[in-house]
């Protein structure tokens, strides 16, 4: 296994041991146990320096599988007091990201390198390339000086040897907001204020340091009391186990929870009012331009140069959002932005209303492929908790259920072929297009993973209130391929689009707005 | 000479516990081996539940003989083997 494939192996290790102890007769001298039945005496030590260091990384990982912050872990408490805490808890607070900063230690900064490569040579373009007076020649080698280093990379391109390389930090590259950040100490740490929980940096980091901080033995605790557990699967979820939605029901049922619902039921509501919203919308700016168009006139066609002021400037576009990774990012990252996104809740909003009105006394679980929807749980009041996948999968394994052997059971509401499709790229501007009679009205503009780049190009569509080439429909999602690619999701992303296909391709079609 | 046969554990435990990643082998064994190599997906090989061993999942069968913590280069390295090579 590569390096993130032992992390993530080893994650979801730990959380099946944390379920099997929460459901032991002794939950926390067992989860206390857990780094020592991992790592037992005399062990081989598979990939770090001593049994002991893996032990301490293993009670690390277990503390984030508690629930707690890796970062506030004095190391004094045992896991066994992790434990004993997190059963007692009955809040959770809002940050959803810890980092294991131990396993940071790995990695090197982000900086220019001067390699091996580097001949000496007499022509040094490397040095005089450099506008900041980085670099000097010791020894006959180009040496970079880090304190007045921007890293520009002007002389990583000048060099003819290839001799000088951009070290690069894999989450720092892959953040989109810049809200993760090696520091000096050469352990990362996230600025919750700037972070959009987009879980990028939780796929990226190749020693599996970043952590969401789960809820998993909060969400046991609920289905061990009175009170009914109902899940709430996002489509998504359709490419991700062995077996169809009906087996995975009937397993869900047996693993604990009361009931199951299709959060593609929500996404039926979501795409018929953002349809709805759009074409209201889009009504105004045909208003707009037509007064615009009759004031122009009447003032002679001429001296129109004042800029127009931000509440009168035309919408010529609406974007979706459904995507909480987005959500946040226009929340913390893109005010300007905001006029236009849809008004219209997410699929989890609907949903959860729905499952709240019929069982008011309910807890609802919501299964997520990705760490942003944990944010827009905690802000939901209907949302009591959210589970991702690799703990949904855990829970299969630590309670011995095979889901291919399950009967299968159908929905009460099944949601439509289109609503189904949500978790992919270009689902959801499918769903609102179908849901028009006149489908043609709709050109949509995918953006298929936020980056650095088209979060500009977005900045740049709210100044002007213009999309590029006349698209009147932004399809934002924030990961790479949609929901089948949010950093919890087990399937490779061509095989679960492959499964959801099946599934939607059984399904009826969206009704008509 | 016989076919050697690849069974991807398909159930639940080896799924979650990586096996989804092993659906590779699927185009990459025919390719490297033509018709010499056959490989199916399986529910549980049964090999999960011995002493309840999860923490070795995912499992790979390559004719009689237990890939653990499957990987799809351990499994070609396994084919390899039994081909002599
Ligand atoms: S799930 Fe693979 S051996 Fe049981």
């Amino acid at each position: 296994m590569n390096n993130a494939g032992q992390a993530i192996h080893l994650k979801k290790e730990i959380l099946v041991r944390i379920i099997k102890a929460f459901f032991s007769d002794n939950f926390e001298e067992n989860t206390r146990l857990i780094p020592y039945a991992m790592r037992p005496k005399g062990m081989e030590v598979p990939y770090r320096c001593c049994v002991y260091k893996e032990r301490a990384i293993i009670k690390d990982r277990a503390i984030a599988g508690l629930g707690f912050p890796i970062e506030e872990d004095d190391e004094t408490v045992s896991l066994g007091t992790y434990a004993e805490k997190a059963i007692k808890r009955d809040e959770l607070d809002g940050r959803n990201l810890t980092v294991l900063q131990a396993a940071c230690k790995g990695c090197s900064t982000n900086r220019i390198y001067v390699t091996d490569l580097c001949q000496g040579c007499v022509a040094r373009p490397c040095q005089s390339t450099c506008k900041f007076g980085a670099i000097s020649i010791i020894d006959g080698r180009s040496v970079i000086d880090d304190s007045k280093c921007k890293k520009c990379k002007m002389c990583v391109n000048a060099c003819p040897y290839n001799a000088i390389v951009k070290i690069t930090v894999p989450c720092e590259e892959a953040c989109p907001v810049g809200a993760i950040k090696k520091d000096e100490t050469g352990f990362a740490s996230i600025n919750h204020e700037e972070c959009i929980n987009c879980g990028r940096c939780i796929s990226a980091c190749p020693f599996g340091a970043v952590h969401e901080k789960s809820q998993i033995i909060d969400i046991l605790k609920a289905m061990i009391s009175k009170k009914k557990v109902i899940a709430m699967i996002a489509p998504s979820i359709a490419g991700q186990f062995p077996g169809d939605i009906y087996k995975l029901k009937s397993a869900i049922i047996k693993a604990g929870f009361d009931d199951v619902y299709e959060v593609a039921q929500g996404a039926d509501i979501t795409a018929n009012n953002e349809a709805k919203e759009f074409m209201e919308r889009m009504a105004k700016v045909n208003e707009k331009n037509s007064e615009w168009l009759s004031e122009w006139a009447n003032a002679g066609g001429y001296g129109e140069s004042e800029e127009t002021k931000d509440e009168e400037k035309i919408q010529n576009f609406m974007t979706t959002s459904c995507c909480a990774g987005y959500n946040q990012l226009v929340k913390k990252h893109l005010q300007e932005i905001k006029p236009y996104v849809s008004d219209t809740g997410t699929p989890l909003y609907y949903t959860a209303e729905i499952v709240k009105k019929a069982e008011p006394d309910a807890i609802t679980v919501f299964i997520s492929p990705c760490v942003a929807k944990r944010a827009e749980g905690f802000d939901n009041k209907n949302v009591d908790y959210v589970m991702n996948y690799e703990e949904l999968g855990a829970l299969f394994v630590a309670k011995k259920i095979e889901i291919l052997e399950c009967d299968g059971e159908k929905y009460v509401v099944e949601a439509s072929k289109q609503a189904r499709c949500f978790g992919y790229s270009g689902g959801v501007a499918d769903s609102v297009k179908a849901s028009l009679q006149d489908e043609s009205v709709i050109k949509p503009c995918i953006i298929n993973g936020l980056n650095k780049d088209n979060i500009k190009q977005l900045k740049k569509f709210a100044k002007t209130g213009e999309c590029e080439g006349g698209c009147n429909l932004i399809e934002v999602m924030c990961c790479e391929g949609g929901c089948i690619g949010g950093n919890a999701t087990m399937n490779n992303q061509k095989t679960a689009k492959k499964l959801i296909d099946n599934l939607a391709n059984n399904s009826k079609d969206i009704p008509k707005i | 000479m016989e076919k050697i046969k690849v069974q991807v554990c398909l159930g639940t435990t080896c799924f979650v516990m990586g096996g989804a990643n092993l659906q590779e082998l699927n185009d990459i064994i025919p390719r490297k081996y033509g018709d010499k190599v056959e490989v199916v997906g399986s529910n549980c090989l049964g090999l999960c539940s011995i002493q309840w061993e999860y923490s070795k999942a995912p499992y790979v069968k390559v004719d009689d003989e237990v890939v653990h913590e499957a990987t799809v280069e351990k499994v070609l390295e396994m084919i390899d083997k039994k081909l002599g090579k």
